[in-house]
């Protein structure tokens, strides 16, 4: 009974005024930044929204069946599609990925757990991380000089293997991160069941960080996906199919989706350019649905 | 049977009276973490089929020996171990033996619940499937689940992930991992030390029910918890004379007769609680 009285007796004395007071100096500086936050939140959004309201609504146009199972168009020619850009564009990301994600996460097993503190890793991990700033259109350089003039053509694997430059970084260095957190309650776990060192990797410490490894992976796939550079002068540009009655020719010039948009948009053709922007909305909407795999996978972690 | 160093050099296997039967003689001389003497002069006992307390104030070494039995501290830089770990009779320190193959017969539950991040079966299955079991797999994990009295609680999500559990839950769904491969001692690191009171006496009760078939060894910082479980216990001390905290076996002995009238005078002041 006694604990209600004395509360109300305090009451009058201590609680002065519960009412909001929206012009009182801290209640403004609130709602000031606030409204601040709010503004810089949107102000973000702007460049991706206002990039695909332009992209559905010039590319939209343009986007039928047709786009896709037909052949890029000579100058003055009507109609036509990238089909053939698109098949190259997934063959040359395909073999990019088949490069650099195992050795990129072999790579980061020894990073992250074989030999952390080694100079060999401090090396790597130096190196790796210098070339996440290398200009994306150096890739396309090493790749021309080491299988273009090599093989002495442009090609599906010289752009594969442009593009797995591009994207071992992004990999090695997201796959190092996701075996470290893996706590070390875990790998004490797998020790003291008696695993050797590389089952623990193998069984544990894989399985465990793969939501972190293939989060770093649909990035570097993404991100591989939209790069124009790397390929300008290892793939080059074709206006034919890359496989010819299902089988594939990969060494010979090889269209995709990035070169078909940067050579079409120059173009002085309406239909080119109509063509590049529905190219440009079929590109965005590959790597977008590629991102957000990428997150949902990362959001089953655990 | 647990010792003093002093009381006793001999071997607990040809001891008269009801024979015990050590399934782990530690003779530890030295443990070294680099330069840091962590601990000396140390025998210990672990015998068959009962539960043995390891007790002490923090930093006593405790919890080093119980790694040591089981080379778990193999993986830390540094570590060199000075003595013998006989496990029926083989110095686990031989030349010629190979850790891994030794924590495959003592297994570990450690202060952390950590089970791996996959489902509930395939926790308990790990051990089955890196030994690379013949026999049926399903049964030994409900085996497993059931000795660790986890199974009603689970049976009708074990493919849900081992994380999903409560940490009590965990700490059984390690314990389920530990003895479903039938390991013949099952080292516990202060496997309550994160689970409350219930959780708690259900892993205690839970260690009780296992001794018939296991021979158990846990460290503990909690004296209650000793006395409601260990039969035997030994007490630990941290001896910081020489400048630096090196850990120590004071007294080992049946766990009432350490509680209630310990040799040591060290052991009378830590279990009348004086320090801890």
């Amino acid at each position: 009974m006694s604990p209600p009285t004395a509360l109300a007796q305090a009451a009058p004395e201590t609680a002065t005024s519960l009412e909001r007071s929206p012009f009182e100096p801290r209640a403004l500086k609130s709602v000031i930044l606030t409204t601040a936050v709010w503004l810089a939140a949107i102000l973000a959004a702007v460049p991706l929204v206002s990039v695909l309201y332009m992209l559905v609504v010039r590319g939209g146009a343009r986007l039928s069946t047709a786009v896709f199972v037909e052949l890029p168009p000579a100058g003055f020619e009507m109609g036509g599609g990238f089909g053939n850009a698109i098949v190259g564009t997934l063959v040359m990301v395909g073999i990019g990925a088949l490069i650099s994600i195992p050795g990129g996460v072999l790579a980061a097993v020894y990073l992250a757990e074989l030999g952390p503190e080694s100079r060999l890793s401090q090396i790597a991990r130096f190196a790796t991380k210098t070339l996440t700033g290398m200009p994306s259109i150096l890739t396309g350089v090493f790749a021309y000089a080491v299988v273009v003039l090599t093989t002495g053509t442009y090609s599906a694997p010289a752009g594969g293997v442009a593009l797995a430059v591009l994207m071992l970084p992004t990999v090695v260095l997201t796959a190092e991160s996701a075996i470290r957190v893996v706590p070390k309650i875990t790998r004490d776990a797998a020790y003291g069941m008696g695993c050797t060192r590389s089952q623990v990797i193998w069984k544990v410490l894989l399985p465990t960080a793969m939501p972190g490894i293939l989060t770093g992976v649909m990035l570097a796939v993404a991100r591989a996906a939209g790069e124009t550079a790397p390929l300008l002068f290892t793939a080059l540009f074709s206006s034919f199919w890359l496989f010819d009655g299902g089988v594939p020719r990969l060494w010979q010039p090889t269209a995709s989706l990035a070169v078909l948009i940067y050579n079409f948009a120059g173009m002085p053709f309406e239909n080119q350019i109509e063509l590049a922007w529905a190219a440009s909305l079929v590109l965005v909407i590959m790597v977008l649905v590629i991102n957000v795999l990428s997150r949902w996978i990362g959001q089953r972690r655990g | 049977m647990v010792k003093t160093e002093t009381q006793s050099s001999t071997n607990g296997q040809s001891r008269s009276g009801e024979a015990p039967t050590v399934v782990i003689d530690c003779k530890l001389d030295h443990v070294y973490y680099g330069g840091f003497l962590a601990v000396r002069d140390s025998h210990v006992q672990v015998e068959r089929g009962k539960i043995t307390g390891f007790i002490g104030p923090s930093g006593c070494g405790k919890s080093t020996v119980l790694r040591s039995l089981n080379r778990m501290n193999d993986l830390i830089h540094g570590f060199r171990f000075e003595g013998h770990v006989r496990f029926h009779g083989q110095d686990v320190y031989g030349r010629s033996v190979d850790p891994v193959a030794v924590r495959r017969y003592i297994g570990m539950v450690f202060q952390q619940p950590n089970p791996f991040s996959m489902s509930i079966f395939d926790n308990v299955a790990f051990g089955l499937r890196l030994n690379r079991f013949k026999g049926n797999v399903a049964e030994r994990v409900e085996k497993a689940l059931r000795q660790a009295a986890l199974w009603d609680e689970v049976k009708d999500k074990l493919k849900n992930s081992g994380l999903s559990l409560s940490g009590g839950q965990q700490q059984r769904l390690c314990i389920a991992r530990a003895v479903a491969t039938e390991p013949s001692v099952l080292l516990m690191d202060e496997p309550c030390s994160a689970l409350d009171p219930i959780a708690t006496r259900r892993v205690e009760e839970l260690m009780i029910q296992l001794k018939k078939d296991y021979t158990i060894a846990i460290v503990t910082h909690n004296m209650q918890q000793a006395q409601r479980v260990a039969d035997i216990t030994a007490f630990f001390s941290v001896d910081i004379s020489k400048g630096s905290r090196t850990g120590y076996l004071v007294e080992a002995g049946p766990t009432k007769q350490l509680f209630e009238s310990p040799q040591e005078q060290l052991t009378k002041e830590y279990v009348s609680g004086q320090f801890s």
